[in-house]
């Protein structure tokens, strides 16, 4: 079975199956919205929120997704696997800075630059 | 010998989200040899050309990340004589019971102002499987996956890195083989630090959270099979950071990827030999690109950010 999912940040949307995380679909398919990390569910970056729709999840690391952030549906896009059409909304992110002073260049900022 | 005090990073504790699933790709994909299970459900292995009872203890927990690395120390003595001073240079020390892990002898322990938590142990028993040593062949038995000889590195993120350098150098006698500086000022962003002839045993990034694991390093012997652990993750569909690269820092040959709960691994091969009396190689800050990942010469956003 596959569900739509749509990512509200960027109006994107995606096909995504029940054998599939969020992510996966997402990552699968060369789209873009939910920050890409560990894909395991430890390191917090690809943070959603659910706002509409059903879904399954596996174990969350508790330093990034707290009982609290569960009871809003914050949740892990790389842990969880959708039981029906799904709208979501990106709430973690790629720091930019490695010391909030100092702001290093990467590729991801060359690739937004070549895209705006 | 020349070769005194801190000799290697020996254990290192790591927390994963579910066991079975850590042991596969432990066992399955780097190839380490799983070496027991104990009563409180943490698992021990080594890699295959380590003498010691083990160097890796998976815990299974509620968060990812690192619990502590422990250096192995070269006597009783030494580890004896070291509390004082760790304790003169302004840490609190604590103390391990030996068998705490199987095999290994009494520990001490302490948490560096980046709030990593290291220990240092001397006795720990030799593996029952362990290389050889009367006309010792090159390995007893093929390895597993990648083939991970040893425990290698590791790098930790956290504030504070230039009072680690500190204690690193002024207590343990370590020294730093390579840097990267910050734009302004004489902090540095990363720093390379190592208590032996390899370039780095432990490596810090500056960062505000406190006690951050980046990754744990594995040896692999040279560029192939950097290639073939490559092949295996793909084979695998395990999670794949970036690689195979080079660094240009340490100049290793590299690929990073991810444990199932979302700790990095990298499995390196080469890198120059280091000696305390080379100069210490610098980076400034607008070539730490290049200095990270030699071939791209580019950082991307994930090496800065995902952390566990
Ligand atoms: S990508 Fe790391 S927690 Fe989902
Ligand atoms: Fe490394």
């Amino acid at each position: 079975m596959r569900y739509r999912v749509t990512i509200e940040n960027c109006s994107e949307t995606y096909p995504c199956s029940e054998q599939q995380t969020l992510l996966q679909g997402m990552e699968q398919l060369g789209k873009r919205g939910i920050p890409v990390g560990c894909r395991g569910g430890g390191c917090g970056v690809c943070r959603v929120q659910v706002t509409s729709g059903t879904f399954s999840k596996a174990k969350m690391s508790r330093s990034v997704i707290s009982e609290a952030d569960e009871s809003k549906r914050i949740v892990l896009a790389c842990r969880c696997t959708p039981t029906s059409d799904l709208s979501i909304s990106v709430v973690g992110k790629m720091e930019k800075a490695l010391n909030g002073k100092h702001r290093i260049q990467t590729e991801d900022d060359l690739s937004v630059a070549a895209v705006g | 010998m020349a070769f005194k005090g801190v000799l290697r990073p020996g254990l290192i504790q790591i927390r994963v989200l579910n066991m079975d699933e850590a042991i596969n790709h432990y066992q399955n994909i780097l190839g380490l040899n799983i070496v027991s299970t104990e009563a409180d459900g943490r698992v021990y292995l080594k890699g295959w050309d380590e003498f010691d009872h083990h160097s890796v203890v998976l815990r299974q927990a509620e968060s990812a990340g690192l619990d502590y690395v422990a250096f192995k120390v070269d006597s009783d003595d030494y580890l004896r004589e070291i509390e004082p001073r760790i304790v003169a240079w302004g840490l609190e020390v604590d103390h391990v019971p030996a068998g705490e892990q199987p095999g290994v002898g009494p520990r001490i322990g302490f948490t560096l102002p980046t709030g990593h938590r290291i220990e240092l142990y001397h006795q720990i028993d030799m593996a029952e499987d362990h290389p050889g040593i009367i006309n010792p062949d090159i390995y007893q038995r093929r390895p597993d996956g990648m083939g991970a000889s040893r425990f290698d590195h590791l790098l930790c993120y956290g504030p504070n890195i230039g009072k680690a350098r500190e204690f690193f150098c002024e207590v343990l006698d370590f020294y730093q083989p390579e840097k990267v500086d910050l734009p302004e000022g004489d902090g540095s962003l990363a720093i390379w630090l190592t208590a032996s002839n390899k370039a780095h045993d432990i490596a810090f990034v500056e960062h505000e959270e406190p006690g951050k694991l980046h990754h744990v390093a594995f040896l692999l012997q040279d560029w192939n099979e950097v290639g073939a652990a490559a092949d295996i993750i793909s084979i695998n569909d395990v999670s794949l950071d970036i690689g195979p690269t080079r660094h240009g820092i340490t100049r290793g040959q590299t690929i990073y990827f991810f444990d199932p709960s979302g700790n990095r691994n990298e499995v390196y091969a080469g890198g120059y030999t280091a000696y305390p009396d080379h100069p210490v190689r610098s980076w400034d800050f607008d070539h730490v690109g290049k200095g990270i990942f030699y071939y791209e010469r580019t950082l991307n956003d994930r090496f800065l950010t995902v952390l566990t």
